[in-house]
């Protein structure tokens, strides 16, 4: 990506202006025109490197203190089966397969946001009817020690302990 | 869609909703919202700037695909003595690629999720928790498949079409 291209993300992102004509503003900060900062967010929009242009609120629950990760440890070879059909229930946001280790079997994820933990409690129980799989967890958050945005181009400085 | 933040009147829930379907890239873009909900450009832009003034609005603005502009994450589980949790936590959080950083009732019970440039960086990152925390029981539990991602959030946290 061009620099003017990076930094347009992080002005998209960090303190997009809130103004009549925001994209004019974000023009300034990068030397372009209004025209072609809108271009260009188009541009990324097309691309969909930018998903859409919105806001995320305080208490919108995707954070983790109200949802429920279900892991299974599902047989290789019914991972496909068995991935495809837990994405395909409405209460299921995410559903990804990971990495195992020794002491952590679990290849295939589930997210559930429900509220209370009954309620994720049964959704776990009739998924793992519905694709037949016995072995699972359901892993709760009880507490959030840190939730941030995303932070793009972090600047290294020289003296970046790591 | 409804937004269900309780302290919220029913016009602030109106216009969340109404930007959380999205704004336009439009020289006016407050403007285009102010006419979907019958309101003026002023007094959204005004709503707009409160509710992020008080938290209600986390954040405003493009929602970015990070695997799209090179950016690689992963999830990953620490064993951490209770006593230790905040301590480590601090460590943990130290690193602004640390995007989530929550307990969990587990062995595995402090996990976090981790967006950075490249794998080397992130390789980097879990080095230095490890030595910094003493606890060498991290595992790195990087996704190997997605199935499905949410696209379209919706706060009854039923996943759209």
């Amino acid at each position: 990506m061009t620099e003017v291209e990076e930094r347009l993300i992080l002005e998209l992102g960090e303190n997009f202006p809130i103004e009549p004509r925001p994209f004019a503003v974000i023009g300034e900060r990068l030397g372009i025109t209004e025209d072609e900062v809108i271009a260009r967010v188009k541009d990324f929009m097309d691309k969909g490197i930018v998903r859409r242009l919105s806001v995320a609120l305080r208490h919108q629950n995707v954070g983790f203190t109200a949802n429920a990760m279900i892991v299974w440890k599902v047989p290789p070879e019914r991972l496909d089966e068995v991935g495809n059909k837990l994405a395909s229930f409405p209460e299921v946001t995410h559903c990804y397969e990971r990495e195992t280790t020794r002491d952590w079997p679990y290849n295939l994820y589930v997210v559930v946001h429900r509220p209370y933990r009954e309620e994720c409690l049964a959704i776990a129980a009739r998924l793992s009817e519905a694709v037949g799989v016995a072995d699972y967890r359901v892993l709760f958050s009880t507490a959030e020690l840190k939730r941030s945005n995303p932070q793009y181009f972090i600047e290294r400085g020289e003296d970046d302990a790591v | 869609m409804a937004v269900q933040d309780k302290e919220l009147t029913e016009a602030e829930r109106q216009l969340l909703a109404a930007m959380q379907e999205g704004f336009l890239p439009v020289a006016r873009p407050f403007k285009e919202v102010a006419e979907r909900l019958g309101s003026t450009e002023s007094d959204v832009i005004a709503e707009l700037r409160r509710l992020k003034e008080e938290g209600a609005i986390r954040r405003l603005g493009a929602i970015i695909d990070s695997r799209k502009i090179g950016y690689t994450g992963t999830l990953c589980a620490m064993k951490v003595p209770g006593e230790r949790i905040p301590e480590v936590a601090e460590v943990i959080n130290s690193f602004p690629e640390i995007t989530h950083n929550y307990v969990r009732e587990y062995e595995y019970n402090v996990w976090f999720t981790i967006l950075a440039p490249s794998v080397d960086r992130i390789n980097d990152i879990l080095a230095a928790i490890k030595n910094k925390t003493g606890i060498p029981e991290l595992i790195n539990l990087s996704a190997r498949r997605i199935f499905k991602i949410r696209v379209k959030f919706d706060l009854e946290g039923a996943a759209k079409p």
